[in-house]
């Protein structure tokens, strides 16, 4: 898989946690928090919903590589 | 006062005969006339910001730094005990230059920037009263506040305004000025920046009676709208007493309090309490991250930090590995609230941060810690302490004659003796609501709990539908409110879950109009229409759908049904149940 697919699946992931928000609204310099409104708890969801897709543990200190929606596509790509 | 002061000072005035309020101040019985002396006093009455902020400068500490913002984007910006009290006098000076008054209403919804504190602080130096918001809410829950607190003025954000109150503004009859932070505004806004910076910067603070209405702060209800939580300039004084007593707050100190000032505890202990103490306090902007909360202790050389069980949960997750390249030698004492702190990770906290977190109860209602692991005391993992001195706690239970006290040991609702200086004084307009709270000298807390042999009291349950999320009280009505709105939902019960990080995570149980067939995009969709109302602090993170819900002969949904047989339990007396769940 591409940078792209994995963004793909970021994306996918996002909104299934997030259902308000819009695929075309988002942009790939979004902060998740901040632009998007994901709180905490979502964050998390993200994560284990990250895990269960694509079998790769998050540690928490990796949490700002998926701050944005190009961020985390590059770092599933190296990640998995 | 303005006509609508009145109707607020009417509804305040029921408290008379629930002994909410202390005792008349200058009489040998009154238990808190020690805690007064914590405190100047202001004309011959109180005034929270002349303790907060001008009575400190006055006395020579101008110069201590009050808050020590730290900006999402890294920067810094450090505002002492003299800047606050100029930049509140300057927005006091902004709300009287627009006409407004003793006694109205200021709501607040914005992130933690210093604007925030701003507003606080001056809206209540010029007599009106604090009512914030907690800015992740959706329009829905903003709305239905604005609508019983009667705003009459709203400082938000350009990007808040725009996305979530632009369209109904104009249908909130009483809303009279929305300043915006920042140097721009949309129509009909006015720009906060240019307005503070033309402002004069002294403010003589307005003559504020003890009983005079300072804060109202909103909770959930089971059923019906949010009450609105009525607290007097009184509170100060206990606000002074017990961040003194249960977080040990002293002059100098560094403090962070990582609540929100959307939240009580943000405003009661993440405003008000530190800056009477004489504290200096770490503000940080941004959300929680795990490295970056570790850096602001080892940097900012944070010595009394007071969080909340989600987020040391959350710290517990990422392991002792991801604590352990950080100096945390400045901290001396750790104090968590919300809902109960599990004894893991009492026992976590004190392995990586060499001092135990000390949980500790209270409620919006009560307006400070009643009940605490305290500084200097045995820690018991899992318990939430003792009573502070002054606070008369008990576990009752109702009888033929009326609430009895139980025995150690006998799980009953915590209930306390009213009387302490910040407890609420009235729910907003909704005077049965209020009274309902009391019953035989007794204020019931509706949390059950139960005491042990040497007095440590612990929680066990909310005696109510009410939902404990992420510290956040959560009314199950509201949220099924919204549900039903959404055109499939013909029916929809919420409750709490058990959720290893929040405490418990708000779950849905809907059942479908005609036409509508239960699948992931339908259940998408209802979730992304209660998230775009109710923010994602209160929307649900589950939705099922279901043919019927268990609802009784009245036609109400029995959420004690679907709770028990979410959880496994006994189901206990069903005889009122009419219709089950299929």
């Amino acid at each position: 898989m591409t940078e792209k697919d994995y963004g793909a699946i970021f994306l996918e992931e996002l909104i299934r946690v997030a259902p308000d928000i819009e695929a075309a609204d988002v942009s790939p310099e979004d902060h998740i928090q901040d632009d998007l409104e994901l709180d905490s708890m979502d964050v998390l969801n993200l994560v284990t919903a990250l895990h269960e897709r694509l079998g790769i543990d998050i540690p928490e200190k990796d949490y700002p590589e998926i701050s944005t929606p190009a961020r985390a596509a590059a770092y599933l790509e190296r990640a998995v | 006062m303005t006509q609508d002061s009145d109707t607020l000072a009417s509804g305040v005035g029921e408290y008379a005969d629930t002994g909410a309020a202390p005792k008349t101040s200058n009489t040998s019985d009154d238990p808190w006339e020690g805690a007064r002396n914590l405190i100047d006093g202001w004309q011959g009455g109180i005034n929270i910001a002349h303790e907060a902020l001008d009575r400190h400068v006055a006395q020579g500490h101008g110069d201590q730094i009050a808050i020590r913002w730290l900006g999402k984007d890294g920067s810094k910006q450090d505002l002492s005990y003299s800047d606050l009290s100029e930049l509140a006098s300057r927005f006091a000076h902004v709300l009287t230059a627009h006409g407004l008054s003793k006694g109205d209403s200021v709501f607040a919804l914005m992130g933690r920037v210093p604007e925030l504190y701003a507003t606080a602080l001056g809206t209540l130096k010029a007599g009106l009263i604090f009512t914030p918001l907690f800015s992740a809410f959706g329009p829905e829950p903003i709305r239905t506040r604005m609508e019983i607190g009667d705003a009459k003025v709203l400082v938000t954000t350009a990007s808040i305004y725009k996305r979530k109150i632009a369209k109904w503004r104009s249908e909130i009859p009483t809303l009279q000025l929305v300043l915006i932070v920042g140097e721009g505004a949309p129509d009909d806004c006015v720009a906060l920046g240019p307005s503070m910076a033309a402002a004069n910067p002294t403010f003589e603070t307005v003559k504020t009676a003890p009983e005079d209405p300072a804060l109202i702060h909103f909770t959930s209800g089971t059923t019906g709208k949010p009450k609105g939580a009525v607290h007097v300039h009184n509170a100060v004084i206990y606000h002074a007493f017990s961040g003194s007593y249960a977080l040990r707050l002293t002059p100098g100190t560094i403090y962070w309090c990582t609540a929100d000032p959307g939240w009580v505890t943000g405003t009661t202990y993440g405003i008000i309490s530190p800056l009477v103490n004489r504290v200096t306090m770490i503000v940080d902007e941004a959300e929680f991250d795990l490295d970056r909360w570790y850096s602001i202790i080892e940097k900012e050389r944070v010595e009394v930090w007071y969080s909340a069980p989600t987020a040391i949960r959350m710290m517990m997750r990422a392991g002792n590995e991801a604590a352990a390249n950080y100096d945390f030698s400045s901290l001396d004492f750790l104090a968590s609230v919300g809902e109960p702190l599990n004894p893991e990770a009492v026992i976590w906290s004190q392995e990586v941060f060499g001092q135990p977190f000390h949980d500790n109860w209270w409620q919006t209602e009560t307006g400070g810690i009643m009940i605490a692991n305290r500084p200097g005391a045995e820690v018991r993992p899992g318990s939430m302490g003792k009573p502070l001195p002054g606070i008369e706690a008990a576990i009752v239970s109702e009888t033929e004659d009326g609430f009895a006290e139980l025995g150690d040991g006998e799980i009953g609702e915590l209930a306390l003796r009213p009387g302490w200086p910040s407890m609420m004084r009235a729910y907003l307009n909704e005077a049965a609501r209020y009274q309902k709270c009391f019953k035989d000298g007794w204020y019931l807390s509706g949390d059950l709990a139960m005491r042990d042999t040497e007095g440590y009291f612990w929680f066990v349950g909310r005696a109510d539908d009410l939902i404990k999320t992420s510290g956040h009280l959560i009314g199950p009505f509201e949220v099924e409110s919204v549900l039903i709105e959404h055109e499939a939902v013909a029916e929809a019960g919420v409750i709490g879950v058990p959720d290893e990080t929040a405490g418990e995570r708000v779950k849905a149980y809907v059942t479908l109009n005609p036409g509508f067939d239960p699948d992931d995009a339908l259940e998408q969709s209802i979730r992304g229409h209660a998230r775009k109302k109710l923010g994602p602090a209160v929307a649900p993170r589950q939705i099922v759908f279901r043919n019927t819900l268990p609802k009784t002969r009245s036609g109400k949904i029995m959420r004690r049904l679907l709770k028990a047989r979410e959880l496994g339990l006994p189901e206990g007396d069903i005889s009122t149940l009419e219709t089950d769940e299929t």
